[in-house]
């Protein structure tokens, strides 16, 4: 029996992975994988769809958003008063009903990811201790493939591991954890200091070689050691770093330590935006963008990859695993503020937040996320982020998109902001634009890449049928917000917008090897340290629903 | 789903590591030893916890009933999906005794159908959700007190018999990372209208005069700015000596890692979300001088799965309106009781909750007189007036699924016993199944 082949003929394909720049192709899909055309010509496909004129891509992926978990979650419950006046998600017969606002509930978010042609987001911070709540986020959330990445950066186990400079230990506590939690990557957020948060009044590290009490470890450490632990593992995507003193003026040497302290072990650094400014601590007057000299380095360092978090004006919610941040950020709005610690292992900050175009610390923030777009030579190694919703929601990639094809749009967006952005960063001497084919890379083939997903982010044989069709327009925006085709694992769930079948998606996870031998040191770590039993703490398959292990290689 | 109905050996046999859901403690340590189908000895568990594993071993109600008659369980199935399919307004409420997948698979037939969708957060913890929306809140998992906290406040709860582990589990007695002797390192304060077990185990007993909790954290608010206020004016505001607040404001501030819990002996007096807003307040204001955390104190069950599930799927944790086709929030105007006081609802379910406790007589009226399906694991009063009853497995006991302690760290409910009866989960899931048939006849 020949399979049940569904056929896109005609389009004008974009396949970066293999170097297909807008040539005209036809595309064979069975069993949720693309495949090669059938050799006997006579095989018909049991379902066509024609897309002779229009332009496919491979789905997008979402390398870094907060869309489950405790964090959001406890965003959602703080903030009704967004949800009050934003349009509402209504139930059909196939879909349930939901909420928007910066934060949307769980079915909103997979179907609105489905109808922008998005059908991959990772949640970049997620403590461990509440894998098991992420999971159940994940299974009521529809339409993507999704994973976690782990919160590890401030875990004491690590920090004690360093301390007593114990490598192997570390190595194997971190499969274990990622084991055990069902977890996608390590994620690093402002390292040591949130435990220095929990230790001291408005607590934080000042740099890379701030000392932590009690564990007499240095940001600079526990950066090298996890790199370290991950390279050993192999671990798909290595390590996810939210650099200490996010925000901040100044903060760029910050950051330009930390792109060091990784010594050559492969390094993804988040919303980088955020970390790229110049100016004296304390002195918003001198804030400007030291985007150059980093993207010089990231241009230097092929170790290195990195995602924008591109601030888009309006309200939103800030929310993040950095506790002192969350607390800089609510003095400074004067906001509502919610902190968690979770113990062990993390922190958690969130506070409302608006951006506005006359502000010229937000102005300026705006403008230092597109530099990082358009000043990173290989566009393989900058990926599209809004750190959904700190920047701005998800929902604005296409309106991002345009600033990247269209100068003159991008210019006029300019003079729109705050006058002294054109002096403090070098956007108003880019002239550099967009080809779909490089958008194509940053929004798929790039973040699918440094996730070590081979299945995805192409359109080559044996990838997932994960692809997005649009529909040429002159706007890039219009083009992107409206996919005329979403298919989801070979099946079509999006046509023009709209959303036709809810598939389940699937959960993406790792179980690196690790030296067994580890598990007794840790259980008698949480029979000292823990407020819940060992046994209690790995999460079941059963949580894991549909799911797939990425391999470690 | 985690539902594994394991089947019970003759010779005793332990079961390990059980999270007890006795209170909002979840203690995650209960060994129980299973004898002859039954639950002989809950070992760890305290008085509360073992009435919550041994009560269990009552023989088996019958699993349906249609208007007090055994009925056949498909036939109960098919009725309440008439009931809900013909409903204009329905009401969903409870959620209390039961895992957060059943919980899923209710506000999943709420949405279906269109109904209010409401559990015991908005009549016990409203105020607290309500001033949680206003301020925000800094707190920590139970783990983080235990480890650091060196000034323990309760305040409005008397643990010792609410909470009887909390004590030893998390907030007086363990030796964690940072107060390494236990109790010596830890100064404990209650603050309460009269005195409890739970003052008796305080190195510091306030006792403060009824509907004085806003005047009293008001004070200390005035306190952590260093503000100057007027003895007499403190004394007739909150009943007891400037000096005592100042006194407790200056522990407060020496304190490395404070934390206060607090319980409905606050939210739900007199000034209600004041109060839990004045609370949160100073619980924030103390973070400019030192590290300081609150935290709610939770009752049985899984109360605070429920605000979970219903915050991820709907975006609000209580009081939610699906009537429109989409979620609406207003507590008070879409809180079960004033719904069914207002002689709105046409018809309700109510899912593993004693609503005797929840709801006014005007509401039980009401209740009484329109059609109902009630889902429990025991036979109550409730179950016996309700038009159709289930009976079901007991989450925790005979089936699994995720509890959240009152800390939001969710746990993993090891059933011990096998049941005859359905869970919770398979009833609701079956109703939704049958209501969709329903409504899809009834559109063709
Ligand atoms: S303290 Fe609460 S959770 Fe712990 S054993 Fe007692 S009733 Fe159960
Ligand atoms: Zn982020």
């Amino acid at each position: 029996m020949p399979p049940n082949y569904l056929k896109i003929a005609g389009g004008t394909v974009y396949d970066p992975r293999h170097g297909v720049d807008g040539q005209v192709r036809d595309l064979w899909i069975a069993d949720g994988k693309i495949v090669d055309a059938p050799r006997d010509s006579k095989v018909r496909p049991s379902k066509t769809i024609d897309a002779a004129g229009l332009v496919v891509m491979p789905g997008g992926v979402d390398m870094h958003c907060h869309i489950a978990g405790p964090k959001v979650n406890v965003a959602r419950k703080m903030r009704p008063e967004e949800k009050r006046v934003a349009p509402p998600v209504e139930r059909t017969a196939t879909t349930h009903s939901g909420t928007m606002g910066s934060v949307p509930s769980t079915f909103a978010t997979g179907y609105k990811y489905a109808g922008m042609g998005y059908t991959s987001a990772f949640d970049a911070a997620i403590p461990p201790l509440a894998a098991r709540h992420a999971h159940e986020e994940f299974a009521d959330t529809p339409c993507i493939d999704k994973g976690f990445y782990l919160l590890v950066g401030n875990n004491q186990y690590i920090m004690r591991a360093i301390q007593e400079r114990e490598p192997a230990r570390l190595k194997a506590f971190l499969g274990w954890l990622l084991s055990a939690a069902g977890g996608y990557a390590p994620k690093i957020v402002n390292p040591g200091g949130v435990e220095v948060w929990k230790q001291h009044p408005s607590g934080n590290v000042d740099d890379l070689d701030t000392r932590v009490d009690y564990f007499d470890v240095t940001p600079r450490g526990i950066i090298r050691g996890i790199a370290q632990a991950a390279d050993e593992l192999k671990l798909p995507h290595r390590v996810h770093i939210h650099c200490n003193n996010l925000g901040l003026p100044g903060n760029w040497t910050t950051t330009l330590e930390t792109m060091k302290a990784l010594e050559g072990f492969g390094g993804h650094l988040t919303h980088i935006q955020f970390h790229s400014y110049g100016g004296g601590s304390g002195d918003e007057d001198t804030f400007n963008s030291k985007v150059v000299p980093l993207a010089d380095y990231v241009n230097a360092h092929s170790n290195l990859t990195v995602d924008v978090g591109q601030v888009l004006f309006g309200e939103t919610t800030s929310m993040t695993g950095d506790s002192p941040l969350g607390y800089y950020l609510s003095n400074v709005y004067k906001t509502k503020w919610f902190s968690a610690e979770t113990e062990m292992e993390s922190g958690c900050g969130i506070a409302p937040i608006e951006y506005k175009n006359k502000n010229l610390i937000n102005a300026l923030q705006w403008a230092i996320g597109l530099e990082w777009f358009l000043l990173v030579d290989d566009p393989w190694r900058v990926v599209m982020s809004t750190d959904h919703p700190n920047g701005g929601s998800f929902l604005a990639y296409p309106q991002i998109i345009r600033l990247l094809m269209d100068r003159t749009w991008r210019r006029d967006a300019l003079a729109s902001v705050h006058p002294l952005v054109r002096e403090r960063s070098t956007l108003a001497d880019l002239d550099r634009e967009y080809s779909l084919y490089e958008i194509c890379i940053i929004t798929r083939a790039a973040p699918a890449k440094i996730l070590g997903l081979d299945h995805k982010g192409h359109l080559g044989p044996g990838a997932d049928a994960d692809i997005t069709i649009y529909t040429p327009d002159d706007n890039p925006q219009t083009m992107f917000e409206l996919p005329r085709f979403v298919i989801k694992g070979g099946q079509v769930i999006v046509e023009q917008g709209e959303l036709r079948e809810s598939t389940f998606g699937k959960t993406l996870h790792v179980t690196p090897d690790y030296d067994k031998d580890v598990e007794a040191d840790i259980a008698k770590w949480f029979e000292d340290y823990y407020s819940i039993r060992f046994r209690n703490y790995p999460v079941g398959e059963e949580y894991l629903h549909e799911h797939e292990t990425v391999p470690c290689q | 789903m985690p539902d594994k109905k394991p089947s019970t050996p003759a010779a005793p046999s332990i079961v390990a590591d059980v999270a007890c859901t006795g209170c909002g403690c979840v203690c995650d340590d209960i060994d129980l030893v299973v004898e002859s189908g039954r639950i002989a000895e809950a070992r760890r568990a305290c008085t509360l916890g073992e009435a919550w594993f041994i009560g269990q071993a009552d023989p088996s109600p019958p699993a349906c009933l249609i208007e007090g008659q055994q009925a056949e369980l498909a036939d109960g199935i098919d009725r309440a999906a008439q009931i809900l399919a013909s409903a204009r307004y329905p009401l969903f409420y409870g959620l209390r005794h039961t895992s957060s997948e059943a919980q899923q698979a209710a506000a999943s037939l709420a949405d279906v159908v269109g109904g209010i969708l409401d559990t015991p957060t908005s009549t016990h913890h409203g105020p607290w959700g309500v001033s949680f929306q206003g301020v925000g809140e800094v707190t920590s998992s139970l783990g983080e007190v235990a480890n650091r906290g060196d000034l323990i406040i309760f305040w409005g709860v008397d643990p010792v018999v609410s909470h009887p582990r909390h004590f030893e589990r998390y907030s007086l007695f363990p030796k964690g990372m940072f107060v390494p002797r236990g109790r010596q390192d830890r100064t404990v304060v209650v603050v309460d209208v009269e005195r409890t077990a739970s003052a008796d185990e305080a190195d510091l007993f306030l006792e403060v005069p009824r509907h004085r909790d806003f005047e009293a954290l008001w004070t200390l608010r005035a306190l952590a700015a260093d503000c100057q206020l007027e003895p007499q004016q403190v004394l007739e505001a909150t009943g007891r000596p400037l000096a005592d607040w100042q006194n407790l404001m200056d522990r407060m501030k020496r304190a490395r890692f404070g934390v206060i819990f607090f319980g409905t002996g606050l939210a739900m007096t007199e000034g209600k979300h004041l109060n839990s807003e004045a609370l949160l307040a100073v619980v924030r204001e103390m973070n400019a001088h030192t590290r300081f955390v609150a935290k709610t104190m939770r009752g049985p069950g899984n109360v605070t799965g429920a605000e979970n599930v219903l915050a991820w799927r709907t975006g609000f944790s209580f009081a939610v309106n699906l009537a429109r086709g989409y979620p609406r929030f207003n507590p008070g105007e879409y809180s079960a009781d004033d719904v069914l006081a207002r002689g709105e609802a046409d018809a309700a379910v109510i899912v593993q909750c004693d609503v005797s406790e929840d709801f006014g007589d005007q509401a039980r009226r009401h209740l009484a007189a329109i059609p109902h399906v009630v889902i429990d694991h025991r036979p109550t009063e409730t179950t016996r007036a309700a038009t159709v009853a289930f009976h079901t497995a007991t989450a925790g006991i005979h089936t699994g699924g995720t509890v959240y302690r009152m800390d939001d760290v969710p746990l993993p409910l090891r059933p011990a016993l096998a049941s005859p009866l359905e869970g919770d989960l398979e009833i609701l899931e079956r109703i939704e199944m049958r209501v969709r048939q329903l409504q899809s006849s009834a559109a063709s």
